[in-house]
């Protein structure tokens, strides 16, 4: 017994003294594998962890002269001020309706597309279209810009010149006319990532064992009866992770197409600004660095509060379709 | 028609299904071939009869215009392939070297090293503070680094690889490469990385394509006309044709023999956009195959 206490006692003062250098020891053991680390680390310090030390800028009043650490604390005056604009109400709304409306087409449209691919009688013909519908999804938003100019270019665009005066509508000045765009930035949205998605949904569709439309047919069970009980059941998981995926980001928007395709036209603002087009135009083009960093961080947070509150009623319902 | 078998469709669905494809393909290449057709065409047609599928007068006018400036549009290809080579590499070989080490399972210290990559995803500074660190930290303004730097490591692909390790390479293939006395270096290299090449073609083909796109970087860095690349350099023209009329020698040539000549805004546009389109057209049937593949090593859950 005395012998037992006493070996139990060495243990533990051998513990205490190793806990210490285990730490140490781990590292000299598996120094190689820091060496392999060490460069993305050093870049995802840089590029991502330093700037988020940076988010005080949002509760200090910037003196440039001054320099960010000394500059003023000045509590939530930024936010308080960027709050009492309509903008913040705008781009809220622009931001989080937009993903929504994406979010719900990217889903039924590629779910739909996948299954007509997959059920496509002429292999050769259903190869043809799928690369069609994936070339947009290779062009920088900078090329989809253009090819919008060329639709509706307000002199010399297609529509305006051509399509229009045939079916006798007046021109309409596309670039100054905001109640036109929530349906045209959808359209180019899907039209430029349905490829991807479309892809995504068939790999899943294509795994599904062929021996459950077998006995399905076996039991009489029609086109329409077998994608209501086999495809689409099987595929819930591949539509969970991607949508959950969106709605992590859906305080976040696609820059390029908010930007660029409006060609950032100041007309449009009312319904084509989102959070991420006001904080660059804040900040780079008119300067008000408090403003723009209250954005900022009230993307940011809002944002990690979206991902983690997602990921949690994902979890209730099944939890091992969640992220996390 | 192939010949239906019991499970396939009916000849009215898959007319159908073909209709719709066909109206969707259409819409994906028509605006591309408009493009084409306008930049071929002749700038006083385009003025007065609009942009046209089929150019009324054909003309070269838009390219011989654009390459008088042969200079710029030569610096501004070379900026994007030099940045999307070296990024593309550089971008595979560190994150590769990542996620290694924290798809060991006998690393202690992979819990931590996978959330401090995996938190990036969660959480962020904003443009300000990230922007600063840039510009004011590391003094990176105008250069070809910050076109680089910003797009290196992406912790979803960082996630994606690491998946693709634990789970294709088997740890008892590690454990007996150690015993015949191979460096973590070299399993490194001579297993994993040769076992893995469908996982890192897929992220080096997605790196090739975010940073040949890219124009952010640019837009928020570069100011010069020398780290200009090719998509910033479209982003100019559509903006403001004025930017390339200012540099091209045809326009100082006109300018100081005293004439204002009118130049060719639309069909030059249009030109500039078909030359930035151009390479991505041409590189993706090839990218395209491979792009389906890899989706479907990547639609696995990080």
């Amino acid at each position: 017994m005395g012998d037992y206490t006493s070996l139990s006692a060495t243990r533990q003062a051998y513990r205490s003294v190793q806990s210490k250098p285990a730490f140490f020891k781990t590292v000299r053991k598996f120094w190689v594998f820091y060496l392999m680390m060490l460069p993305a680390a050093i870049v995802i310090f840089i590029n991502n962890y330093v700037p988020m030390l940076g988010v005080v800028i949002a509760f200090k009043n910037i003196n440039y002269s001054k320099g960010i650490l000394s500059s003023p604390w000045i509590g939530f005056d930024n936010f308080k001020y960027l709050f009492s604009t309509e903008a913040a109400w705008i781009i809220t709304r622009n931001t989080i309706c937009y993903n929504v409306v994406f979010i719900v087409f990217n889903l039924v449209v590629a779910v739909a597309f996948a299954m007509m691919f997959n059920e496509m009688r002429n292999r050769f013909l259903s190869k043809f279209h799928q690369s069609a519908m994936f070339l947009p999804f290779f062009l920088s938003m900078i090329v989809v810009s253009y090819l919008v100019y060329a639709f509706l270019g307000q002199e010399h665009g297609f529509l305006n010149t051509v399509l229009f005066p045939k079916l006798g509508i007046e021109p309409i000045e596309w670039y100054s006319e905001p109640k036109y765009w929530p349906f045209i930035l959808p359209v180019i949205n899907i039209w430029k990532n349905i490829g991807y998605y479309t892809v995504i949904y068939m790999a899943a569709i294509i795994g599904i064992d062929h021996e459950y439309y077998e006995a399905a047919l076996i039991d009489g069970a029609s086109k329409w009866q077998q994608i209501r009980t086999i495809t689409l059941p099987l595929i819930v998981p591949v539509m969970i992770v991607m949508t959950l995926l969106q709605i992590g980001r859906i305080f976040y928007a696609d820059f390029g197409l908010f930007f660029q395709v409006t060609q950032n036209a100041g007309a449009l603002y009312s319904s084509t600004q989102v959070i991420d087009t006001f904080v660059y135009q804040t900040f780079l083009s008119v300067g008000d660095i408090g403003m723009s960093s209250a954005a900022g961080l009230f993307q940011s947070v809002v944002g990690f509060i979206l991902v983690l509150g997602s990921n949690l009623i994902v979890r209730r319902i099944s939890k091992e379709n969640a992220l996390f | 028609m192939s010949k239906r078998k019991p499970n396939d469709i009916s000849n009215t669905a898959n007319m159908t299904i073909n209709l719709i494809f066909w109206l969707y393909t259409a819409a994906c290449v028509l605006p591309l071939m408009l493009v084409v057709a306008v930049s071929f065409s002749d700038e006083t047609s385009v003025l007065v009869n609009g942009y046209h599928f089929i150019p009324e007068t054909f003309s070269l006018s838009a390219y011989r215009f654009l390459f008088q400036d042969w200079e710029q549009l030569l610096r501004s290809f070379g900026v994007s392939v030099v940045v999307t080579v070296v990024g593309t590499i550089i971008s595979v070989l560190i994150m590769a070297l990542y996620a290694y080490p924290i798809s060991r399972g006998n690393f202690p210290h992979r819990r931590f090293f996978s959330f401090f990559m995996f938190f990036t995803m969660l959480f962020n500074g904003g443009l300000i503070p990230w922007y600063l660190v840039y510009t004011q930290m590391l003094d990176l303004k105008n250069t070809l680094a910050a076109l680089i730097v910003p797009l290196l490591v992406s912790a979803f692909f960082v996630m994606i690889l690491r998946t693709f390790f634990s789970n294709t390479i088997p740890p008892s293939l590690i454990e007996s490469a150690k015993i015949d006395g191979a460096s973590e270096m070299r399993i490194f290299a001579q297993i994993v990385i040769p076992l893995s090449l469908p996982v890192l073609a897929t992220v080096a083909l997605f790196q090739t394509l975010n940073y040949w796109n890219d124009w952010f970087m640019s837009l928020v860095f570069i100011t010069g006309n020398n780290h200009v690349n090719l998509q910033f350099l479209m982003y100019k023209t559509m903006l403001d044709i004025q930017f390339l009329a200012n540099n091209t020698q045809a326009a100082q040539g006109i300018n100081q023999a005293g004439g204002l000549v009118q130049l060719p805004t639309e069909t030059v546009r249009m030109a500039m956009a078909v030359i930035g389109i151009g390479p991505i057209v041409f590189a993706y049937p090839f990218f395209q195959r491979f792009f389906v593949k890899g989706l479907t090593v990547g639609a696995v859950k990080g």
